[in-house]
């Protein structure tokens, strides 16, 4: 249990500061990489156009937390599952290591 | 990206993932019984990269999630699922696009896999917790992703006045504080996700030439 709870004070402690800094001043929460558009448009002076347009935009910002939470619940359907299958088969080996022998 | 730069890092990207993807196949045709831990080394990916988390600098960005496969398959392999999870970002959510989709995929799945890699290989030498270890390698892989693309972005734009080098600064300032507390708590979470594996499947970290049997010894009987 001991990693678990380090695991959590970390969040904790992150999750406060995210609070504290949230309250304390102005921010935008925008993304990194939004930003980091900003400074390629401070350094060229907004010269640069992207040559190549997206193939396809999420049509809206609803619809984007939708593929990105998609995207995370696919990705821990696959963790969880396998992670209980190997539980379960652990279990199943220390429970009965010479009885599931004799049954067959 | 302009065309060029978006040319020469596909041009680095892509042999590195074909050579990952013919690793994998022959991993897969050895030993059917780690497919499923490669499968949850992809999907750990696919989550953390979906988690938009805000830092404390007031701006917002996810953590990469590819420390777990670069520890446990290597960073060959590691690109492969890399790639998968950028294609879908990149098509489905115009998040970095197709023409960035060499670069991203050089920095998120080639170089951050590669010092985690080393970084874990390197630690475990010196003795210290495997938990420790993979603490270490999944925080610089995580945070070695943004410095490389801090760098990607001052090559492709350096600026009018100080070159390359300012640029770099200039990302590097946007990018490298923001991440400094997300690579924390990634490092944090696929630390735990070891110790399940450790719990759960410890012959396949033998199998993967991951830990030695004595070192997993020592884990089992410590109650962590």
């Amino acid at each position: 249990m001991k990693m678990e709870l380090i695991v959590l004070a970390i969040l904790v402690v992150f999750i406060g500061a995210f609070a504290y800094v949230s309250s304390t001043g102005n921010h935008k929460w925008s993304g990194s990489d939004d930003q980091a558009k900003d400074t390629i448009d401070k350094l060229t002076g907004g010269t640069y156009q992207p040559w190549a347009q997206s193939i396809w935009t999420p049509p809206s910002g609803e619809i984007e937390s939708l593929l990105f939470a998609l995207q995370a619940a696919f990705g821990s359907l696959i963790i969880g599952y396998f992670l209980g299958y190997y539980r379960a088969m652990a279990k199943m080996k220390v429970a009965s290591p010479s009885k599931s022998k004799k049954e067959i | 990206m302009p065309l060029d730069w978006c040319v020469f890092w596909y041009a680095l990207a892509l042999p590195v993932v074909a050579y990952g993807a013919y690793k994998m196949r022959k991993l897969m045709k050895a030993s059917r019984d780690v497919l499923p831990l490669l499968a949850v080394s992809g999907a750990f990916i696919f989550v953390l990269s979906s988690l938009k988390m805000p830092s404390v600098t007031g701006s917002c960005s996810h953590p990469t999630g590819t420390g777990m496969g670069a520890i446990l398959f290597g960073p060959w392999m590691t690109s492969v699922l890399s790639i998968i999870v950028l294609i879908y970002q990149a098509i489905f959510l115009a998040h970095g696009g197709l023409t960035t989709l060499g670069a991203n995929t050089f920095s998120m799945g080639i170089a951050g896999p590669i010092v985690g890699y080393l970084v874990y290989k390197g630690s475990m030498k010196s003795g210290i917790n495997m938990y420790i270890a993979v603490f270490l390698a999944a925080l610089l892989a995580d945070w070695v992703t943004y410095i490389v693309t801090a760098i990607e972005l001052a090559l492709a734009f350096p600026a009018a006045s100080g070159g390359v080098l300012a640029s770099f600064e200039a990302f590097l300032a946007v990018f490298a504080i923001t991440q400094v507390p997300l690579a924390i708590v990634e490092g944090a979470v696929t630390a735990l996700m070891f110790k399940y594996i450790v719990m759960l499947r410890s012959d396949v970290l033998l199998k993967l030439n991951v830990a030695s049997p004595s070192i997993i010894k020592k884990l089992k009987d410590m109650s962590v």
